[in-house]
């Protein structure tokens, strides 16, 4: 038999390095619809970030203890996020319950301009810029948000733009029917 | 009764596409006559049935067939015409069939295109596409089936994503596919080669065009992205280095790659078993393009088309289709052998190096897309890759390509003399450098370090492809279409650089908060506010604003972006109003409403952006007349098999096939 040269099987062992590599992507991307978060009935990360509209300070999980909030995974560069944007607007509108939002991996100077420009429904935003928080939360798509009661537990968790229909049927019903004051830590 | 009999034709088109595959492989390897002659039959059945198929789910989603569940995820009765069937390719299930119905189109013009050429060769190329199309298929019906039904039906639809309701958008999946999926008949032709264990200069020819025309399409739909983006999003530019995005344009990398490596294939018969790789490597990477925007595995700005659920069907897919082709290549290609040598400073070095740097560059990019899948779990530190790292690394190898490009394309073949040519070189590049630096540093202030070297590269490729027709020109010796491709797409590609360079060194943007009647000044600019007034349209609502821009203080237009509500999904979205003023382009896009008729307004002038997208379809425009050219029209080939250097290989390998 003839020696085959490495040169040409090169090609074929990178590949099976690439296979290896996707197998493990998909290994770690949560299916969607079936696996629910492993955060729901646990406790959420906690984190002490730099504020977004006021880089000076931080935002941290203790401040938001004690109240019932929406954590909401965002940023500029995604269309989804852009889809929600009139939505999150309406529940800040409702006055039910404040949106904390986390601007992942975006260039902050271009989300504030984005948030002046169509409108902030958050109350307060976290910046993280390298991704490392949303590591934390188990993120792996934006938009996702996380509903978080007042101890802290992450009691539902909702991924993709939020719709008038998810805010409906899968949000408002788990918020306690006596609406407890919104957080004010920093308003 | 519409959908089912959808359903029942994409089966049977599964079914054909089997026997395509079956017949096209094995008929040749058996040497049965008669199983190659079932290969046409197989492949037209194909795509009737394919297209049937289409036209069941156009049909549902005209009709407002609200009981079939992916109509009724992504229509609505009070959506435009239009849009119900652009809707087709909103989501996941339908924009497979398109892929699929664009597959079987380009396999019945392959077999049209291969009806001349060696009936074995011709029937294991349409053999390899039946494979392809039979996993697609596989998958469709097995994962992703459009036509499942919804009991009781919805009385509406959820409607098209509103971001997707826009003429750009609507046309940019239908041609991008065309591109992608086009690069499955250059795959097929080398896996027809490698499978015949054989490869000649013909086999190059014959293929040129099939890239060609892959890459012509490939480049139109990148560019039609790249523009939706610019005018929807109008944030963050026209490029974000995103997965999906890299997606479409490693394949054109090594497109770019393939169709100039083929040339050295077919003039001189060299780097064969190079090219043999590309050709594979280029159809992988739309494939595993595929599977990084359909498994979820990577976050994106096109996240709402992914389902996680189905990597492992594409991943099993990829493993069948790379691996076998990289395995017929680890055995087949050591087989092939040169047919001469070239001098270092031959055209031939040039095009080496043009494929060396621009599989680097396609690297950079694999690189840096499939960066946080590797270091996520391997816990190697969390990475975040994004323009701080792909803008300088793509640079460092397209930048010496850049610079190479004007010399190599007068260099000669086998022998690399210049000649009379390097004067004229020297002339062109020393006007470019002058006007490079002139154009940055004279009319603009400011700038970046590379501005000037961007301009000046641009401007040199341009000067230095027309030397060769100008001279063609002036001593009266016609011009090839092919040599007039090339000339056209590489200009192309200098008015591209140009463009870019400028865009980065020149725009300015500005926000400001306006009252009816208030100015805003951006540069020689001014805006003038006007107020809103509410707008309706088939299934929005919003308002539109009225901005008169002025230049230097002389009326220059009245602009109106756009702000809509769409009222099934309650989503707005942004409409800029785009006016292009000499060669800048004016944005404005209207903001939020700050009350007491105070807007937000974002302002942008950007010079010479349009001509990025000029520039992507005047290269494809080239590769277009590169292919009509007298050379690809097959005559009747008789002497294709009959070349003497094919003769002498063909006894030898069929003796080791066979043995």
């Amino acid at each position: 038999m003839r020696r085959l040269p490495i040169r040409f099987i090169l090609p074929l062992v990178l590949f099976g390095l690439l296979v290896v590599v996707l197998a493990i992507g998909i290994k770690n991307s949560p299916e969607k619809d079936i696996i629910p978060s492993p955060l729901i009935g646990k406790p959420a990360p906690t984190f002490s970030l730099p504020s977004l509209t006021d880089p000076g300070q931080k935002v941290t999980s203790a401040q938001l203890r004690g109240h019932w909030y929406l954590f909401n995974v965002w940023g500029t560069w995604c269309i989804s996020c852009r889809m929600e944007q009139a939505m999150l607007l309406r529940i800040k509108q409702t006055g039910l319950i404040p949106l904390v939002g986390l601007d992942w991996r975006d260039d902050p100077s271009v989300a504030r301009s984005y948030l002046k420009h169509e409108g902030d429904p958050y109350q307060t935003i976290a910046v993280d810029q390298d991704g490392m928080e949303a590591i934390m939360w188990g993120v792996y798509g934006a938009p996702e948000t996380f509903l978080v009661n007042p101890a802290g537990i992450v009691v539902y968790k909702y991924i993709g733009p939020i719709t008038e229909r998810a805010w409906e049927r899968d949000i408002l019903p788990r918020l306690p029917l006596t609406s407890e004051p919104a957080a004010t830590s920093s308003s | 009764m519409i959908p089912e009999l959808g359903e029942f034709a994409l089966i049977l088109a599964m079914l054909l596409a089997a026997l395509q595959a079956f017949f096209g492989i094995m008929g040749p390897a058996l040497r049965r006559d008669r199983w190659m002659a079932a290969v046409t039959p197989a492949v037209s059945g194909q795509f009737v049935m394919v297209a049937t198929s289409m036209g069941c789910l156009i049909t549902s989603f005209i009709n407002n067939d609200f009981s079939v569940k992916y109509v009724a995820e992504n229509s609505n009765s009070s959506l435009p015409l239009f849009y119900r069937v652009a809707a087709l390719w909103g989501a996941h299930s339908g924009s497979l069939i398109l892929w699929i119905f664009l597959l079987a189109l380009w396999s019945i013009a392959a077999a049209i295109g291969t009806s001349r050429l060696p009936k074995p060769f011709a029937s294991r190329v349409i053999g390899v596409l039946g494979v392809i199309s039979f996993g697609f298929l596989l998958y469709t019906l097995a994962t992703s089936n459009p036509f499942l039904r919804l009991d009781p039906p919805w009385p509406d639809g959820e409607s098209l994503n509103p971001v997707l309701q826009d003429p750009g958008l609507a046309a940019h999946p239908p041609v991008l596919y065309t591109g992608y999926v086009g690069l499955a008949v250059a795959f097929a032709f080398a896996g027809a080669a490698m499978l015949e264990g054989r490869l000649d200069r013909e086999w190059a020819r014959w293929t040129r065009p099939w890239t060609t025309a892959a890459w012509a399409f490939l480049s139109c739909g990148i560019a039609l992205g790249s523009w939706w983006a610019y005018y929807t999003l109008g944030w963050g530019g026209f490029w974000f280095w995103d997965p999906v995005e890299n997606a479409s344009f490693m394949p054109w990398l090594m497109a770019t790659a393939l169709i100039h490596s083929l040339a050295v294939t077919e003039k001189r018969g060299l780097f064969k078993s190079w090219t043999l790789l590309l050709a594979v490597l280029a159809f992988s990477l739309s494939l595993v393009g595929t599977f990084l925007v359909r498994s979820g595995v990577l976050v994106s700005v096109h996240s709402f088309a992914a389902s996680p659920g189905r990597g492992t069907f594409i991943l099993a897919f990829l493993i069948v289709m790379i691996g076998s082709a990289l395995a017929l290549y680890a055995w087949r290609a050591p087989l092939l052998k040169s047919e001469a040598g070239f001098e270092l400073t031959a055209r031939e070095s040039f095009l080496l190096f043009n494929n060396i740097l621009l599989v680097t560059a396609c690297a950079t990019v694999f690189a840096g897309t499939i960066a946080p899948l590797i270091a996520g779990p391997l816990g190697i530190g969390k990475l975040s890759v994004g323009p701080p790292y792909f803008n300088p690394t793509f640079l460092l190898s397209i930048l010496p390509l850049l610079a190479l490009l004007s010399v190599g394309i007068h260099a000669g073949w086998k022998r690399g003399n210049l000649g009379r040519r390097a004067r004229i070189l020297l002339l062109a590049f020393i006007a470019a450098a002058v006007i490079g630096c002139g154009v940055v540093f004279g009319f603009f202030t400011g700038g970046r370090v590379l501005s000037p070297v961007g301009v000046a590269l641009g401007v040199w490729i341009i000067l230095s492809s027309l030397i060769d027709p100008i001279d063609r020109l002036r001593r009266h010796i016609s011009i090839p279409r092919a040599v007039l491709g090339m000339t056209l797409a590489h200009i192309g590609l200098g008015i591209f650089v140009i463009s870019i360079t400028s865009v980065e060194a020149f725009t300015a943007e500005r926000d400001v908060a306006l009252s009816a009647g208030g100015i805003a000044q951006l540069g020689a600019y001014q805006f003038q506010f006007q107020g809103v007034k509410p707008i309706e349209g088939a299934d929005y609502s919003g308002v539109a604003g009225t901005v008169i821009l002025k230049h230097n203080g002389a009326l220059v237009d009245v602009m109106h972006p756009q702000k809509r509500e769409y009222w099934v999904q309650h989503t707005v979205t942004t409409h800029s109003a785009i006016y292009m003023y000499r060669v800048s382009n004016v944005l404005v896009a209207l903001g939020q409403d700050l009350g007491d008729g105070r807007w937000s307004l974002r302002l942008q002038v950007r010079p010479l952006v349009t001509f990025i997208w000029l520039a992507a379809f005047i290269m494809a425009a080239g590769g277009m007349l590169a292919i009509s050219d007298r050379r690809y029209r097959l005559e009747r080939e008789p002497a294709a098999a009959l070349t003497p250097a094919a003769l002498a290989a063909v006894p030898a390998v069929t003796r080791s096939e066979a043995g």
